[in-house]
This record gives C-alpha cells, sequence and structure tokens, in this order.
C-alpha cells in the first residue's frame, strides 16, 4: 500500500492558487524528494498532507488515512518537522521531547526514556538540559527531528529540513534521515537544494506554480535530459577535425568556446577510451577530459525554464529564464 | 490509559509549559505581579482617606478595600499575557507542533488555560499575603478567603479565553498587547478600584452594569464583610457569562486557523 497518495490537490488562497492539482505517490520505504522554488507550493502541499490546512480541492491519504475526514488517525501516524523549526527558545531540549511524548499519548516513562535514547541518537545528550534558544542552527534542527521521531512514526514529514544550514550540519541531517529511511520510515521531503533531493531521494516530485511540472527517479529524470557528455579541452590540433571524429562516436553540443569540444555518449565512462584513442590516432592532444552527468538542475532548466538554485540565491528576484 | 485521562495529561504538559513560559519570561510576570501591586502600594499610600467618604462601605482599611481591585487587574493581566504568549506561538510556529498531533484541538486551549488559571491563583496567594502581611483582616476567615481564591482562579481562566480566542483569529502578539490598555479601562470603569456610589455619571451606569464589577463585588465581599449568596451568585453568573463568551470565540477562531492555516 503507498504511504502517501495524492490526488488532483489544490489549495487556494483568495485570488491566488497556492497549489493546482497535484498528482503524487510515495511507496513505504522511500524517500520523496518534493522540490522546488520558494512560493511553489511545496509547504502548502506538506501543510495540508499533515492536516494542518484544509484542501480547497481533490484529496491525499498518508498511512492510508484521509487527511480531512480521518485528520487525527492521519496525526497518529506521522511526524513532522517543519521549516523554520518551530521550537521554544524558553524550553529545554528535554522538556521538548518529554511534551511531544504526551502529545502523541506515550505514557510518562515511555516517553522519559525515549526522549533519553533521541537526545542521545542526534547527539544532544549534553545540552538536553540547556534551553533552546541557546542551541545552533543545527543543533535546532536535530532536536526538531528528534521530537518528531518521538512515536516512531510511520510517514516522516521534513519540510526543508537543512535550509540555512552549514555544510556539516547539513550533512548530519542527511545521514540521520538515510538512517531512519534504513530503518523502514518512509520520509516525505521538500527541499530547494538540488543535491539534497539528488542525494537523498528515491523519487524526486518537481513541483512550480503550485504543478508538477515532472516526477520519477533523480536518475530516470536526468536520462530523460539525455546521456553523459564528454568534455574534451584540446592542447594541440584542429578543433574543426577534433569535432568531425567526435561526431562519429555521438551527438555534438554546442561548444563553450574555440577550445572545448562537449560530445554526448552513449554508455557514459565506457566511451571514454574510445573517443580518446580516436583523437590520438588523428594526432589530437588533449589536456582534459571530464565525464559530465546531466543534474537535476537540467532537469529542472528543461521543465521550467530556469535555474532552481540561482533563483534560490536571488530570493525574491523575478524569474530569469535560461538563455534570456 | 482512558481516552479522557490522556486528554487530561496533555492539558496538564501544556499548562505547565505555559507556567514555565511566564515565570522564564519576565516580560510576561510583571504586568501579572509587579504592575498591580506598585499601583497597590500607590493607590492605598495616595488615598486612603477615600475609606471616610460618605458612602464608602465599611471597611477596615483602604489596603483591605483594594485587595479584590488588585486581584482583579492580576488576573486580567493574566489572561491577556496567556493570549500574548499564544499568539507568539503561532507567529514562532510552535501552535503548528500542537495542531500536528493526535490531539483533540480543545486541549490546546485549555491546557494554555490551565497555565493561566494557576497564575490566576499564584495571583490570589499573593495578594491575599501582602494583605495580611500589612495589617488586612480577611473578613471571613478562611472559607472567605478560600472563595476569592476560587473567583479569581476562575474569573483569570475565563479571561483567558477570550485572551486566546482574539490570539487565534489574529496570530499576531502585538494585536494581543495592544488590549493592554482596554483591560485597564474596562477595570477602572468597574467598582475594582473604587466604590459604584461614589463614581459619576456615566462611569457610574456602566460600572453597574460591566460584568467585572460583579467578580470584583464577589471577591471584596468575604474580604470585607462578610459572605452573602447573592453577591457570590451575581460572581459566578458573570464568570460563566464570560467562559461561555470564551469558549464560543475560541472554537470559531480554532475553525478559522485551520481554515487558513
Amino acid at each position: 500500500m503507498p504511504a502517501i497518495v495524492v490526488e488532483a490537490l489544490e489549495r487556494v488562497f483568495g485570488e491566488v492558487a497556492a497549489v493546482q492539482g497535484v498528482d503524487l505517490e510515495v511507496d513505504e520505504g522511500e524517500i520523496y524528494g518534493f522540490l522546488g522554488p520558494n512560493g511553489a507550493g511545496k509547504t502548502t502541499t506538506v501543510r495540508m498532507l499533515t492536516t494542518l490546512l484544509l484542501p480547497t480541492g481533490g484529496r491525499a491519504t498518508v498511512a492510508g488515512h484521509d487527511v480531512v475526514k480521518q485528520a487525527r488517525a492521519v496525526r497518529a501516524s506521522i511526524g513532522v518537522a517543519l521549516q523554520e523549526a518551530a521550537l521554544d527558545p524558553l524550553m529545554t531540549g528535554r522538556e521538548l521531547i518529554r511534551l511531544q511524548a504526551t502529545l502523541q499519548g506515550l505514557p510518562s516513562r515511555e516517553g522519559r526514556q525515549r526522549a533519553d535514547a533521541l537526545l542521545e541518537r542526534v547527539d544532544l545528550a549534553a545540552a538536553a538540559d540547556r534551553r533552546v534558544g541557546t542551541y545552533s542552527g543545527g543543533m535546532q534542527r536535530r532536536l526538531d527531528l528528534a521530537a518528531a521521531l518521538v512515536h516512531e512514526p510511520r510517514v516522516l514529514f521534513l519540510d526543508e529540513p537543512t535550509t540555512g544550514l552549514d555544510p556539516v550540519s547539513r550533512k548530519t541531517i542527511w545521514e540521520e534521515v538515510r538512517a531512519l529511511n534504513d530503518e523502514g520510515t518512509t520520509v516525505f521531503l521538500t527541499t530547494q537544494y538540488l543535491e539534497e533531493a539528488d542525494q537523498l531521494a528515491d523519487n524526486v516530485g518537481i513541483i512550480d506554480n503550485g504543478r508538477i511540472v515532472a516526477e520519477g527517479t533523480p536518475e530516470s529524470l536526468k536520462a530523460e535530459i539525455g546521456d553523459p557528455h564528454v568534455k574534451l579541452q584540446l592542447e594541440e590540433g584542429s578543433i574543426a577535425e577534433a569535432e568531425a571524429i567526435c561526431a562519429e562516436i555521438g551527438k555534438l553540443l554546442p561548444p563553450r568556446d574555440g577550445r572545448t569540444v562537449m560530445v554526448e555518449v552513449a554508455n557514459g565512462a565506457a566511451d571514454i577510451p574510445r573517443v580518446v584513442r580516436a583523437l590520438d590516432d588523428a594526432g589530437i592532444g588533449v589536456g582534459s577530459l571530464e565525464l559530465v552527468h546531466p543534474t537535476l538542475d537540467d532537469v529542472f532548466v528543461a521543465k521550467t525554464g530556469y535555474h532552481l538554485e540561482q533563483e534560490d540565491e536571488e530570493e525574491g528576484a523575478a524569474k530569469e529564464p535560461v538563455g534570456a | 490509559m482512558s481516552e479522557l485521562a490522556a486528554n487530561l495529561r496533555v492539558v496538564r504538559g501544556l499548562g505547565m509549559r505555559s507556567i514555565r513560559q511566564t515565570f522564564r519570561r519576565p516580560q510576561l510576570m510583571a504586568p501579572i505581579l509587579v504592575f498591580p501591586t506598585l499601583l497597590l502600594a500607590l493607590q492605598t499610600g495616595g488615598a486612603g482617606s477615600a475609606v471616610h467618604l460618605p458612602g464608602f462601605p465599611p471597611v477596615q482599611s483602604f489596603l483591605q478595600f483594594m485587595l479584590a481591585g488588585a486581584m482583579m487587574q492580576s488576573l486580567m493581566l493574566a489572561g491577556n499575557s496567556g493570549g500574548i504568549a499564544l499568539a507568539v506561538d503561532i507567529e514562532m510556529g510552535f501552535t503548528d507542533r500542537l495542531f500536528a498531533a493526535p490531539i483533540p484541538r480543545y486541549t490546546i486551549v485549555l491546557g494554555r488555560l490551565a497555565g493561566t488559571a494557576a497564575l490566576g491563583l499564584f495571583g490570589s496567594l499573593w495578594f491575599l499575603a501582602i494583605g495580611l502581611v500589612f495589617g488586612a483582616e480577611i473578613h471571613s476567615g478562611v472559607p472567605g478567603a478560600l472563595i476569592a481564591i476560587g473567583l479569581v482562579t476562575a474569573t483569570a481562566t475565563a479571561v483567558g479565553g477570550i485572551g486566546a480566542a482574539i490570539a487565534l483569529r489574529t496570530g499576531s502578539a502585538s494585536v494581543v498587547q495592544g488590549l493592554f490598555p482596554l483591560v485597564l479601562v474596562l477595570l477602572f470603569l468597574s467598582s475594582a478600584f473604587f466604590p459604584n456610589e461614589l463614581m459619576i455619571q456615566p462611569a457610574r451606569a456602566i460600572a453597574e452594569y460591566n460584568p467585572l464589577s460583579f467578580i470584583v463585588e464577589g471577591i471584596r465581599d468575604p474580604i470585607i464583610s462578610g459572605i452573602r449568596a447573592s453577591a457570590l451568585l451575581d460572581a459566578v453568573l458573570a464568570i460563566v457569562g464570560i467562559v461561555t463568551l470564551g469558549l464560543l470565540l475560541s472554537a470559531r477562531a480554532l475553525r478559522h486557523r485551520l481554515r487558513v492555516g
């Protein structure tokens, strides 16, 4: 049975359609990466799936329960760590997890034991009795994650869990997400980081302007864009001759400068010796060589017409179409 | 564990958090204890001769008369502070944690009100202690003190319900904080700080119908004279009215919050 099923889900705020007919399915034990820029509809979708917001159209089930008609059963099955860790800075880490255990209906003793074990797991045992307001951003996210796990949920929703974190803290969260998934937890992860989706997700859904524009495994999405290509920097010899040789091996891509040749290769790394031998036989010297795989950014560009991470860096700026 | 017991545990847990939050954030504690204590000291010191005015009820001292007013001020501000704290929770997203938990939504409001009730109880004990230390008698003795404590605690809960409803509806701490002057106006237009009989119109007419006056008299009577069933009943009815209004508004505001997210 799928862990999450979403059919034609919609949410309208006045005149603004934040989510416009989203369909998706997440299998048990899967990590689903929900990728999109700010304002694309990621958080609105998560808020509907976690019963924090009523949909205005369509339907969704989580852990087999309807998010509107069986909201309480949904809430008992999920763990939620929302964007901007929703923590009380005046509570201690231990108080927060114990309160979460109470909210999830765990008996006092079990709640205390789970709190201690989780604080240990996310490496916060030493800081457990300090107020959350004194924690770093990474510590707060780890505490938020621990709180979401206190009742061992079937489905875990993580809304941009690493936004604003340094690379080390980000990697720690990734490792924890992988470990949880290995233990059988289904993870629905929203992110605006391509690398995060690529590293963690079994399946990726790309959302833009409230609609899913692409869905599949990261590999299949990248494969849709095309084969990997070999990027050659020539040291000596005619570039026209090099292009002619490479054109017999694969599809030539537009050159970036006068000394670079780029050719798509159907067999990836296995085709590199063939390319090098052919150029060597023609007396063309290769200064450097790189096998370049399509990225999720290429997928994002192909589907939306602009770069996700560029958008991320220029938050609030207008979307610039590629090539404009 | 039965569902009721589980829900009571949630209310207790959220109530404990609410109390801790107030004691750990001085700006929430100051209006509940410091301001009413200062006002009590200033009024008792500066207007003590008012007890000799014709029409002033027979009292042992102005401090004895003022204790009920100080308790009312404290509990009204406790209710307002509870609303501010809930609005801060909404602003920082903490209520999302509560709304995403498998608990009845009303326990979230009741948890906050449990904390406000505890603060009301604490405020009533504080001012009764101040009264006793500075020589004010509790005319009806221990039963009178218990009635005053009970009414203060219940009123704090009732007023907290209104504060919670406004917080849930607006989701803005500054809006709830902006009600602070209104709370004082409502108090000054009641018999909290001065007997109705000595007020001039139209303040007197307003004070006579102000539900807060009924509650003040219910608290004051056992302190300055004796326990009167009619005053007690009026106070209880006024509290029930405020509780009903608070619960209705909170229920509507909760539904609104879920609609708008």
